[in-house]
């Protein structure tokens, strides 16, 4: 097994820091935003952007981070290996209204994202759902597209990509493995 | 009729010795005998041929189960030269002319004799006397009566038959079973049944009919004959009631020798039986009860039922298995190869007692010289994986998948081979 | 786990995750939209031999909820009627292409018959097999008991540790109660089966025939009334209803006496006035209600696992 580093530590660290920036400007500000991280690296990725806006000064509503378990919205439950089901965490504002921006580690199918959208309406309306990836790997199998991405990294489908962050991995990289 | 020794052969008694048969009979018995053929049987047990005093045959009514002619090829199989046929047929062997068709049957098809039993009540119903003296005037000769299926409930119906039967030296065989504690019943009533959600079947249901029957038959001074045995309580019972010579014998069924009622918690039809499967406890009282003569005989009670009867849940099954192929194997594991007991022992448990019971004379004889050669030869040596296939139609068989001690070799029928070198003879004897 | 037959095929860890997914499917009920795609293009059946409207209404909408093609199957007027078996009538079913089986039937042991006798290779799911068990009414029971116990929403990963449940009534004939001690047992509670003598199964732990005393002694946190069935009056199981209820129901007297928290459960439906008061049901102290709309949610966990861990066990 062939295994490569495409992205280090510090390269993690740059592309937080760089879609933590892009979604201040594209949202002008912190005003309504709701950041929702997707099980499970998708929350460790929410928390540190949620950490570098805080760390810039910006003033946040006391409760805007959350997370969105989409495993029970799925519907290819049959064909994937049954994960989980975590508790999901709506923060106390709602997101009636709200700018949510959706954050998961890797953007593949689209499957994910469309399930979370599935999920979303469960808990209220918001004014607009805004997509954050670190990886955008390409294979899109709905016409689905991320509004943040870390990484643009066009792989084929033999090719496995793994995203290790420190409090759940122990480091901080992205590899490919074939 | 051919002429042939069976060389070297052991006896239940341990003697080695050539047996020599000349036109059905026993010819001679000694050593370095010569005949037209001289099979050898080194290491074989020759046993007088086994009587089953329980048997299921199905027909009339019930062909698709079994017939007289596949029911007499597993029995010849399993070392039978006689087979008392039960008569829950249909129509119902409650008179001289049902009995007289099993009984020519059985010579039809030639491989062991056919010995019909007589029901006690017409149609099995527990209310009026069958014709029980026609029966036993007729060509079949009837000595054993059994409503076997049902149990003969009301005690004045009890009475009376043992009463007549008496006269010409016949007995009533009870299958002891309260219908009133037994209402619906699936299997031995018990922890297991309690967890399963299987409606129970007391002990007491069938120990309290046999201590009714066995105070009958002393008050009568008549003869009783109890169908297989199930409890550590009716061993008790029987042992009491010899004890005070009052006359009566009692069976036991391989199945009961063997298997608890554990077995249903896989809720496999196969292991539903009437009376059902108990616990450790019994089978060990049972076992013990065969060694020390309180239990008489082993019988079978080969009940065979078609797969829809039994490919099925628990409730909407038929209760039997079949018995005829394995019993002598399970006889030769509680007797021979556990210590306990001995050739000698199998011998009048598979073949002189039943005999006895049943006025049978041309089976169950000793092996001496003059009598029949109704014999079977069995290879003790061997240990079988039951197949669940056998030579009977049906095949409800509990004892698939387990290895047993034994296989039969040769059944010599009247000097006939029904068996030969393991193999079913293709034609009965004629 | 391929069928869901028996709770005792349930060990600890498989049955607090089940009541975890059981929790998160009542979130979904009480949201917006009742409605998850995870089941969306199968087939479940309701293969109903025994009269219950109940149970297989509750089986219905928790297939609906998670988008799947439900079939009602009941016996009556059926081919069944007409004597045919269940293996046929199962086959004949499974050709047309079913994804789950849910099987309520009057013979104990039909339910592991249909599942493992290779008939079909389809799941199967007990509903109720004669007097053997009924698995999704235990499950709701527990969902319950750890919501009323430990607070609603702070039920995840929580067992009932140390509970102590009086189940009351015809235990013997009761697939409930069976299915009840085995699960509360590996969850770690403390069971305790109370009745008529001639209604306490053999073999089992902690029976005792005086209501008014046991009560006092155990001091139970949930008492479970199971229904009696007059029919067993003429088996002579008991002289009387009246008797019955004097000496086993659960009067206001004697609710009265119990704990100011203590939880009153019954699996439907309920002889008001006979094996429980009309007040002690209506009372504030019933999770009976509640016990309903749970069994919605079990279900839907118990399908949606049935279905995700299907493939897996294929592949």
């Amino acid at each position: 097994m062939n295994s490569r580093t495409v992205l280090s530590s510090d390269d993690i660290s740059r592309a937080i820091t760089r879609i933590s920036h892009e979604i201040l400007e594209a949202n002008h500000g912190t005003e309504d935003l709701v950041i929702l991280g997707i099980p499970t690296r998708g929350v460790v990725l929410a928390e540190r952007i949620a950490e570098v806006i805080r760390r810039n000064g910006n003033a946040l509503p006391a409760d805007f981070l959350g997370r969105l378990d989409i495993t029970m919205y799925r519907d290819d439950l049959d064909r994937k290996p049954s994960r989980e089901v975590t508790p999901t965490d709506i923060p106390a504002g709602g997101l009636d209204d709200k700018v949510v921006v959706l954050v998961d580690d890797v953007l593949n199918s689209g499957r994910t994202v469309r399930a979370a959208l599935d999920a979303l309406r469960e808990y209220g309306r918001p004014r607009a759902v805004r997509l954050a990836v670190l990886i955008d790997r390409g294979h899109r199998e709905l016409p689905i597209r991320a509004d943040f991405v870390g990484k643009n990294l066009p792989t084929n489908r033999e090719e496995k990509i793994r995203v290790h962050l420190s409090s759940i991995d122990g480091d901080d990289s992205v590899r490919i493995e074939q | 009729m051919s002429d042939f020794v069976l060389a070297k052969a052991t006896l239940p008694d341990d003697r080695v010795v050539d047996i020599k048969v000349v036109d059905g009979l026993i010819a001679e018995i000694g050593n370095g005998l010569s005949a037209t053929e001289v099979i050898d049987c080194t290491g074989l047990r020759a046993l007088p041929g086994f009587v089953d005093l329980h048997t299921h045959l199905r027909e009339p009514g019930f062909e698709q189960s079994e017939t007289v002619l596949t029911g007499s090829q597993s029995a010849a199989v399993g070392g039978y030269t006689a087979v008392h046929a039960m008569a829950n047929t249909q129509p119902v062997a409650d008179n001289a002319a049902v009995v007289e068709q099993v009984f020519t049957l059985g010579q039809k098809a030639g491989y062991v004799d056919v010995f019909p039993i007589g029901a006690v009540t017409k149609n099995l119903d527990g209310t009026q006397l069958a014709e029980l003296g026609s029966m036993h005037a007729s060509s079949a000769a009837v000595k054993v009566f059994s409503d076997d299926g049902k149990c003969v409930s009301d005690p004045l119906l009890m009475r009376r038959a043992m009463q007549y039967v008496a006269a010409f030296d016949g007995v009533i065989a009870q299958h002891a079973q309260e219908p009133r504690l037994t209402e619906g019943a699936q299997m031995n009533a018990g922890e297991i049944s309690a967890k399963l959600g299987l409606a129970g079947w007391p002990a007491v249901a069938e120990e309290s009919i046999i201590a009714r029957d066995v105070l009958l038959a002393k008050s009568l001074d008549a003869r009783l004959h109890i169908c297989h045995l199930s409890t550590a309580g009716s061993v008790e019972i029987i042992r009491w009631a010899k004890s005070q010579g009052i006359k009566v014998t009692a069976e036991v069924t391989p199945h009961h020798l063997l298997l608890t009622d554990d077995l249903a918690e896989s809720y496999d039809p196969v292991y539903k039986v009437n009376p059902p499967l108990r616990t450790k406890v019994d089978v060990q009282a049972l076992r013990e009860a065969l060694v020390d003569g309180t239990i008489d005989i082993v019988a079978t009670d080969h009940a065979p039922h078609p797969s829809e009867a039994k490919d099925c849940e628990w409730a909407a099954a038929a209760f039997g298995m079949v018995g005829l192929e394995s019993a002598a194997s399970v006889a030769q594991l509680v007797l021979v190869d556990s210590g306990k007991s001995n050739w000698a022992r199998l011998a009048e448990v598979m073949s002189h007692a039943p005999a006895r019971i049943a006025g049978d004379e041309t089976h169950g004889r000793e092996i001496t010289v003059g009598e029949p050669a109704n014999l079977t030869l069995i290879d003790p040596s061997v240990s079988r994986a039951i197949e669940k296939q056998t030579s009977s139609k049906s095949q409800n068989n509990p004892y698939a998948g387990l290895h047993l001690p034994g296989a039969v070799k040769h059944t010599i029928f009247g000097g006939y081979f029904t068996v030969r070198d393991f193999e079913l003879a293709e034609q009965g004897r004629h | 786990m391929m069928h869901l037959l028996s709770t005792a095929d349930l060990n600890k860890d498989d049955a607090i995750s089940l009541l975890d997914l059981s929790d998160e499917m009542a979130g979904v009920n009480e949201r917006g939209l009742r409605k998850l795609p995870s089941l969306r293009g199968k087939t479940v059946v309701n293969l109903f031999f025994e009269d219950s409207t109940r149970t297989r209404v509750s089986f219905e909408i928790a297939a609906k909820r998670l988008s799947a093609d439900l079939i009602n199957f009941s016996a009556k007027g059926s081919s069944v009627s007409k004597g045919e078996s269940l293996k046929d009538t199962a086959q004949t079913l499974a050709a047309g292409g079913v994804d789950v089986f849910v099987i309520r039937h009057s013979a104990s042991g039909a339910a592991l018959s249909l599942a493992e006798r290779g008939w079909t290779d389809v799941p199967v799911v007990n509903a109720g097999d004669g007097t053997h068990e009924h698995p999704t009414q235990a499950l709701l029971d527990a969902m319950t008991m750890r919501e009323r116990l430990h607070g609603l929403g702070a039920t995840r990963g929580k067992d009932l540790s140390g509970v102590k449940v009086a189940i009351v009534g015809d235990i013997a004939h009761s697939r409930v109660a069976r299915s009840n001690i085995q699960l509360l047992k590996t969850l770690g509670a403390e069971v305790h089966l109370i009745g008529p003598a001639t209604l306490l199964p053999s073999g089992f732990d902690n029976t005792h025939t005086d209501l008014d005393e046991a009560l006092t002694k155990i001091k139970p946190d949930v008492v479970m009334m199971l229904r009696i069935q007059l029919e067993r009056m003429q088996s002579a199981f008991f002289p009387s209803a009246g008797e019955y209820s004097r000496f086993w129901g659960l009067t206001e007297e004697r609710f009265a006496r119990l704990s100011d928290d203590v939880v009153i459960m019954h699996p439907g439906p309920m002889n008001r006035g006979l094996e429980i008061a009309s007040l002690v049901a209506d009372s504030r102290n019933s999770a009976i209600v509640r016990q309903v709309a749970n069994g919605i949610s079990v279900r839907m966990a118990v399908l949606y696992n049935l279905v995700s861990q299907e493939r897996q066990i294929n592949e």
